[in-house]
């Protein structure tokens, strides 16, 4: 069953059709890796997604719902989450504070005036049980621009948790990391999938090929071809588009 | 205990015991001057929670502080002259005087902050100076309550149990509604409702991303503010028994921003420390030379450029 559906998808930056008729399914339960050039548009996928732009034309479900013109936040409410190609965090506040707003976002209201966040353990022990799956545990009361871009990664894979989303769009985890901190990324995602959707775009290759459950290519705004890892690796149109210029 | 928290505490302890000194020893001088930096403290702590903990820099905060003010005088007027008694407003009582500050300003919040929050950086700035001076310019045109040349209290708030006419005791009522100011203040930003307001000031997307609707808390932050400004002017204006239209003058909310930069933003005690500086120094330094505001100015810049986080910023300490 698809959880996640586009039909005929458009966005055009001036003269730029950044999103060009995109047509796009994603089944409950895998990991669909999104590959393509640099400029392909994959992040205005994703901010189309998640709602932060609106598409020009066509139409996007999520669990057979049309939420095309639904807001970011009621979004996510429903069950999408994002982590942002440029490190999105809350810089001011700890690394414990972030993690734990996410947490209490998820948790009921937030129209609570009374008890100190800081002081109620559901929302600090699930924060820290989080962080601790990252690995990020012992950092929990830094502040968190003091923390290593690595880190801020990581940080944002825990944030995705917090939301309990059913859908997880991760837009390049894996950039700017060294082969160590890749390499930790690739067990957390792998120990990610099965547990939810996950739409993965990267452009590490050796990850994408060995995480994915599906490929799907996108060049100039539309999908050339979907299938699994092995027919993409033999297909001809996407080497000559893609993986070509990369050997 | 942080630094911050013992400069706090040590400011609070000193606020408390001087006055009453002052007092005791027939210095009406100062402790005038004590009152009216505990009000205008409370006006600043206000402006704190969406200026320092929302990062929301509203310049139309004295437009409360004025319609606070107002809330007193204009019902002690039609009590004292006649007119507005079928709406139960010809009164001197203070319970209902400073509700209504407070439903007034919360009101007049609700609105504009319904528009203002709809824009961001300097057009948020722009656009609460441009309902502020709105409001300034009402004030003047209404020829009833004076006009531009302000309106006297006859009738100070009357209290049960208190008389606002002693000064020692409007100070004591202005000091607890401070500390009481400061301790809602921290109680809010301290909780799930300010970890969203203090989360949207650093990154809105972020926390829109996380399900939350930054426009929502930011609006309820703006309303509750607004309500305790209105509640500081309701005490200025018994402290000052005198409202014009100069009191939410631009440059009015220029100082209760200044007041919360110097003291420290989003720290507890930094704009009570901001209003103390504030006024003292401006009262020292006017006494110097009649051409205070040029040093007064200087120093101020000074202190917001090279103490990272204001005044509190000298108190960095552990967390
Ligand atoms: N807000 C914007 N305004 C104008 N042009 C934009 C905007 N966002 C994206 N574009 C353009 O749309 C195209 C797709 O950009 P996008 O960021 O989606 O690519 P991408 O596939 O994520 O690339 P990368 O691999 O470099 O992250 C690019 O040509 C880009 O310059
Ligand atoms: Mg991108």
């Amino acid at each position: 069953m698809s959880i996640l559906e586009t039909k005929g998808l458009m966005k055009s930056f001036g003269g730029i059709r950044a999103t060009d008729d995109l047509t796009l399914s994603v089944e409950q339960g895998e990991l669909h890796a999104i590959i393509g050039p640099n400029g392909a548009g994959k992040t205005t996928l994703i901010t189309q997604l998640c709602g932060t732009q609106m598409p020009d034309a066509g139409t996007i479900h999520f669990k057979g719902r049309d939420i095309t013109a639904l807001a970011p936040d009621k979004r996510a409410r429903l069950g999408i989450t994002r982590s942002f190609q440029i490190t999105s965090l809350i810089p001011d506040m700890t690394v414990l504070e972030n993690i734990a707003l996410a947490v209490q976002a998820r948790e009921g209201s937030s129209y609570r005036f009374i008890r100190a966040a800081a002081g109620i353990p559901a929302i600090r022990d699930r924060a820290m049980a989080l962080l601790e799956r990252v690995g990020l545990a012992e950092k929990a009361e830094i502040e968190t621009r003091a923390l290593s871009h690595g880190e801020h990664r990581h940080m944002e894979i825990a944030i995705a948790l917090a939301s309990r989303a059913e859908l997880m769009l991760l837009d390049e985890p894996m950039a700017g990391l060294g082969p160590e901190e890749s390499a930790r990324m690739v067990d957390l995602l792998t120990e990610l999938k099965g547990q939810h959707t996950i739409v993965l775009i990267e452009h590490d290759m050796d990850a994408v090929f060995a995480l994915a459950d599906r490929i799907s290519v996108l060049v100039y705004g539309h999908i050339i071809a979907t299938g699994d890892p092995a027919s993409i690796r033999a297909n001809k149109e996407v080497e000559a588009a893609y993986l070509g210029e990369e050997a | 205990m942080s630094t911050r928290t013992i400069a706090t505490l040590v400011a609070m302890a000193l606020l408390a015991v001087l006055p009453p000194i002052f007092f005791y020893t027939g210095n009406a001088f100062w402790l005038d001057l004590a009152t009216r930096l505990t009000i205008l403290a409370i006006a600043a702590v206000s402006l704190n929670l969406i200026l320092g903990y929302g990062g929301l820099v509203s310049f139309g905060h004295a437009a409360y502080v004025g319609l606070g003010a107002y809330a007193v005088g204009i019902p002690a007027y039609h009590w004292l002259y006649g007119g507005l008694e079928s709406l139960g407003l010809a009164t001197t009582s203070g319970l209902v005087q400073i509700p209504l500050a407070m439903v007034v300003c919360a009101l007049f919040a609700l609105v504009t902050g319904a528009i203002c929050l709809r824009t961001k950086g300097v057009y948020f700035i722009m656009i609460t100076m441009a309902f502020a001076q709105m409001v300034y310019y009402a004030s003047v045109s209404i020829e009833e309550y004076g006009g531009d040349d302000g309106l006297v209290i006859d009738t100070r708030s009357e209290l049960p149990g208190l008389n606002l006419d002693n000064p020692i005791q409007l100070f004591g009522l202005a000091y607890l509604s401070l500390v009481v100011a400061m301790l809602i203040v921290r109680m809010i930003t301290r909780s799930r409702f300010g970890m969203v307001l203090r989360g949207a000031k650093g990154n809105a997307e972020r926390v829109q991303m996380m399900g939350l609707n930054p426009y929502a808390y930011r609006l309820t932050a703006y309303v509750i503010s607004g309500a305790m400004a209105g509640y500081a002017g309701a005490l200025l204006g018994n402290f000052t028994t005198f409202i014009s239209p100069e009191m939410m003058d631009w440059t009015r909310s220029g100082e209760l921003m200044f007041m919360v930069i110097l003291g420290g933003a989003s720290t507890t005690g930094g704009p009570v420390l901001g209003a103390a500086a504030f006024i003292i120094l401006e009262e020292v330094l006017s006494h110097f030379t009649i051409y205070w505001h040029l040093p007064f100015g200087l120093l101020l810049i000074a202190v917001v450029l090279f103490t990272r986080g204001g005044l509190m910023g000298f108190f960095r300490g552990r967390k």
